[in-house]
C-alpha cells in the first residue's frame, strides 16, 4: 500500500469548513495542541509505518523551506569521553 | 532439579547490613612470586556483572581471579530492578531463590499525567513462568549475596582491595599490574573481562573512547522509609502538581523503603538538590498525592531519608566489546538511561552471554572467534537497549516546543484511546535479548509456530519430574548445551508405547553420537502423556531426564510435536530446531553454535573473523 496522493476526500469543502470549524475560538497555543492530538488520531487510523513515512516525506515537501522541514530540533548533543 | 540449579536452605542467621559490611585485604601468595602467575581469566570489577561472570565460570570449572579495587559493596538502591530473565540467570548461579525471597515482586505499573492516571499495564499476564516479571531489590543485596554465593566456589578467587593501575596486551597474553594496601604487583592473564562500571578505569587504562549522547537533564533519586499503605507498582507521573513540568517515579523497595526518582532539568544544583531539607518537602507532597491516587485520606507518613543521588546519564557504547583479549562488559561497555531498568539487566546478560564461551575458549573446545560472537551479540543488544532507552528519555523529558507537544497530545488522548496508550513512553521495561540474526543460529528448515523463535532464550513452563511439579529453565544445566526431544505415542497400548520409546531412544542416541569428544550435552524428553513419561522414565538412560509437560504449555510455547528436537545453547539460547532431529546436522549446528571453522549446515553465514 502506498500514499494516496490524488483526490480521495469524499467530500472535501465540507471537511475543510468542518476542520477551520473546530479551531474556531481556540487560542494558537490550543489549536496547536489540537493539530497534535488530531495527527495521532488520525495516524493510528492509517496504521501502517511505510505510508505514515511516506506521508511525513509529503508533508516535508509542501514546506516553503524543506530543510527546515527536516530537521530534528534535538537538544541532545554528541560527545565523546573516556 | 539438577544440582547445579538447587540452592543450599540457608540456617536461620541476623541479616546482614551489606551496605555496612567491609571485606578485609588479604595478602595473596602470587604477590610473592619472582615472575607474574599466569592465570587463564582475571575479571575486573565484583559488581553484579563481574561476579555473575566469575560465578558461572567456576561453575563450568573455569579457575577465575576477581578484583575489585576497595573492600565496600555498592551503597543505596542504585540498579534496584531485576527483570525475569535475570533472576533465571540468578538461578542457574544458584543465587536467585534468595534474591526473589528478599526482593519486592511487581508487575503492574500506572502512568499519571497531571494528577489523574491515564494509563495501567500488567507486565506479566502470561501464567506459566516461575519467576516475576521484575523484583524490587536494592544493588547491595543482588551484590551481597552474589559475593556469598561466590564465597561457596573454591575456584573463584576474589580478591578486595586489588586496584589495576596498568593493563598491557602482550601478544595472546594480557599483564596486569595491582596495587594493593602493601605494594603493586603482576599477574599475565589468558583473557581478562572488564567489569569495571560506568567510569571504567580499564578502558581509561587502554586508552579507549564511547560514543553517544550525554542528555542535558539532572535526576534525584531519594530512598526514604516510611509506613506507607501502597502496593507494589511501578508510579509514572508526567507533569505532577506536585512537581510541576517534570516527571516522577514512585517504587517500593523491601525493608519498608521506597524509592523516588524526580527530574530536575538542567539548571538544577546538584550538592543543593541533595539536601535533607530540599527533598523532604518534595517526598511529602508526592506522599499526599500518592496517598489520594491509592485512595487514601492524602495524608503523609513519617518519612526517614535513607539515601539520596543526584545524577545525569548517557546512552552510550564502546564501538568494540572485544580489545584482542580484553573483553568489556556491562556498564563498562554500555550505558543507558535508568528508564526501564536496562543497565544491570543487560549488564548481567552481558556475563551470561560471555561465560560458556569463555569457557570454551579457556578448555581448548572452542576458537578464540567464539569471543567475538560474544561481542557482535551484545554489541547489537547494547545498541537495541540504547534506542528504546533514548527513545523513552525523548518521550519523558521534550527536548524542545513541538515534542513536548506530541508528548502532551499523547497523554491527553491516553485517558480516552487505547490507541494513545501504546504511544505514552515511561520506559520500555527491559526484556530478553533475542539473538534472531546471530551467525551462531542455523536456519530452520521446517516451519515453527509457538511464541519461541529462533535466537530467543527458551521461555519457561512448568514441568513435571517424576511427578514433582517444577520448571523448564531448572532442568538445564550451566555451561552444557542441551538437546530437548518431543515424544509422543499414537495410542495408550503398549505397543505404542514401547514403539514411541524406542523412537526416543533411537534420538537420543543420534544426539549423543554428535557430541562425540565434546562435553555432554544435558538430555531432555517432554512428553504431554503421563502413560509415556513413565514408560520413558523407566526405560531411558539415567542421564536422561523425562518431563511431562501435563499442561501443554512447553508443547505450546516451543511448537513440540512427536520427533521435534531444540538445540539450547549454555545460555539457554535457542541455537537450532528440527522437526526430525539427524545426527549429522546436529553436530553441524553445534560447530557452527561454537564458531569452528567449518561454513555452517544453513542459514545465516558470516566470516568468523
Amino acid at each position: 500500500m502506498t500514499l494516496i496522493t490524488t483526490a480521495h476526500l469524499e467530500s472535501p469543502d465540507d471537511f475543510y469548513e468542518a476542520l477551520l470549524l473546530a479551531h474556531k475560538d481556540l487560542s494558537a497555543a490550543d489549536s496547536q495542541a489540537f493539530n497534535a492530538r488530531l495527527i495521532l488520531v488520525l495516524a493510528n487510523h492509517i496504521g501502517r509505518l511505510d505510508v505514515l513515512k511516506e506521508a511525513l516525506a509529503a508533508a516535508a515537501l509542501g514546506a516553503k523551506s524543506p530543510t527546515a522541514a527536516a530537521s530534528p530540533g534535538d537538544a541532545a548533543t554528541p560527545h565523546r569521553c573516556t | 532439579m539438577t544440582e547445579h540449579t538447587r540452592e543450599d536452605a540457608r540456617p536461620e542467621a541476623a541479616p546482614v547490613d551489606y551496605q555496612t559490611q567491609t571485606f578485609p585485604y588479604r595478602r595473596h601468595v602470587d604477590q610473592d612470586v619472582a615472575s607474574p602467575a599466569r592465570h587463564p581469566v582475571v575479571i575486573i570489577g565484583a559488581g553484579p556483572v563481574g561476579l555473575a561472570l566469575a560465578i558461572d565460570l567456576a561453575l563450568q570449572e573455569v579457575p577465575v581471579v576477581l578484583l575489585n579495587n576497595d573492600g565496600r559493596l555498592s551503597v543505596g538502591s542504585r540498579a534496584l530492578c531485576f527483570a525475569k530473565r535475570t533472576l533465571e540467570i540468578f538461578d542457574r548461579l544458584g543465587c536467585g531463590q534468595r534474591m526473589v525471597e528478599q526482593g519486592v515482586s511487581w508487575h503492574v505499573g500506572r502512568v499519571f499525567f497531571r494528577d489523574q492516571q491515564v494509563y495501567q499495564f500488567d507486565l506479566l499476564p502470561q501464567a506459566g513462568h516461575e519467576r516475576p516479571a521484575f523484583i524490587n531489590l536494592q544493588q547491595y543485596y543482588v551484590e551481597g549475596f552474589l559475593v556469598e554465593r561466590a564465597q561457596q566456589l573454591p575456584l573463584l578467587d576474589l580478591r578486595w582491595h586489588n586496584e589495576v593501575v596498568a593493563l598491557e596486551p602482550q601478544g595472546e597474553q594480557v599483564r596486569l599490574t595491582i596495587r594493593t594496601p602493601d605494594g603493586t604487583y603482576a599477574v599475565m592473564a589468558d583473557h581478562v573481562v572488564a567489569c569495571d562500571g560506568a567510569r571504567s578505569p580499564s578502558r581509561r587504562l587502554l586508552g579507549l573512547d564511547t560514543q553517544g549522547r550525554t542528555f542535558k537533564d539532572r535526576f534525584l533519586i531519594a530512598d526514604v522509609r516510611m509506613n506507607a499503605p501502597f502496593p507494589a507498582e511501578r508510579w509514572f507521573w508526567f507533569d505532577p502538581p506536585f512537581h510541576p513540568g517534570q516527571s516522577v517515579l514512585l517504587h517500593r523497595q523491601p525493608d519498608g523503603v521506597w524509592r523516588i526518582d524526580f527530574q530536575l532539568g538542567w539548571d538544577a544544583d546538584p550538592e543543593l538538590e541533595k539536601q535533607p531539607e530540599r527533598i523532604l518537602p518534595r517526598v511529602r507532597s508526592l506522599m499526599a498525592q500518592a496517598s489520594l491516587a491509592a485512595g487514601g485520606s492524602g495524608a503523609v507518613p513519617e518519612i526517614e531519608l535513607v539515601w539520596a543521588s543526584v545524577y545525569t546519564f548517557s546512552c552510550m557504547r564502546l564501538e568494540r566489546f572485544r580489545h584482542g583479549r580484553v573483553l568489556f562488559a556491562g556498564d563498562a561497555a554500555h550505558g543507558v538511561s535508568p528508564f526501564g531498568a536496562r543497565g544491570a539487566n543487560s549488564g548481567v546478560q552481558d556475563a551470561e552471554n560471555l561465560a560458556w564461551k569463555l569457557a570454551w575458549v579457556v578448555k581448548g573446545r572452542a576458537p578464540e572467534a567464539l569471543l567475538e560472537t560474544y561481542a557482535r551479540e551484545r554489541e547489537g543488544a547494547a545498541d537495541e537497549n540504547i534506542r528504546h532507552s533514548s527513545r523513552s528519555t525523548d518521550f519523558i523529558t521534550p527536548k524542545s516546543e513541538v515534542s513536548r507537544l506530541f508528548r502532551d497530545a499523547v497523554l491527553d488522548l491516553s485517558r480516552d484511546f487505547d490507541f494513545a496508550r501504546k504511544l505514552v513512553n515511561s520506559g520500555r521495561l527491559s526484556t530478553p535479548t533475542t539473538l534472531h540474526t546471530s551467525t551462531l543460529n542455523t536456519s530452520d528448515e521446517g516451519a515453527f509456530g509457538g511464541c519461541l523463535q529462533l535466537g530467543d532464550p527458551l521461555a519457561d513452563a512448568p514441568v513435571l519430574a517424576g511427578g514433582t511439579a517444577g520448571w523448564m529453565l531448572r532442568c538445564l544445566a550451566p555451561g552444557r548445551f542441551a538437546v530437548l526431544v518431543f515424544a509422543g505415542a499414537e495410542g495408550a497400548d503398549r505397543d505404542s508405547l514401547q514403539r514411541a520409546c524406542e523412537q526416543t531412544q533411537e534420538i537420543l542416541m543420534s544426539a549423543q553420537s554428535a557430541f562425540d569428544g565434546l562435553p555432554a550435552p544435558a538430555l531432555l524428553v517432554l512428553t504431554r502423556e503421563e502413560e509415556l513419561a513413565r514408560a520413558l522414565a523407566a526405560q531411558l538412560p539415567a542421564g536422561v531426564q523425562v518431563l511431562q509437560d501435563d499442561l501443554g504449555v512447553a508443547h505450546e510455547r516451543y511448537d513440540g510435536q512427536p520427533g521435534s528436537a531444540l538445540l539450547l545453547r549454555p545460555d539457554q539460547h535457542l541455537c537450532a530446531r528440527w522437526r526430525r532431529l539427524d545426527a549429522q546436522r546436529l553436530r553441524q549446528a553445534v560447530r557452527c553454535a561454537t564458531a569452528q571453522p567449518l561454513p555452517c549446515a544453513a542459514g545465516a553465514l558470516e566470516e568468523h573473523a
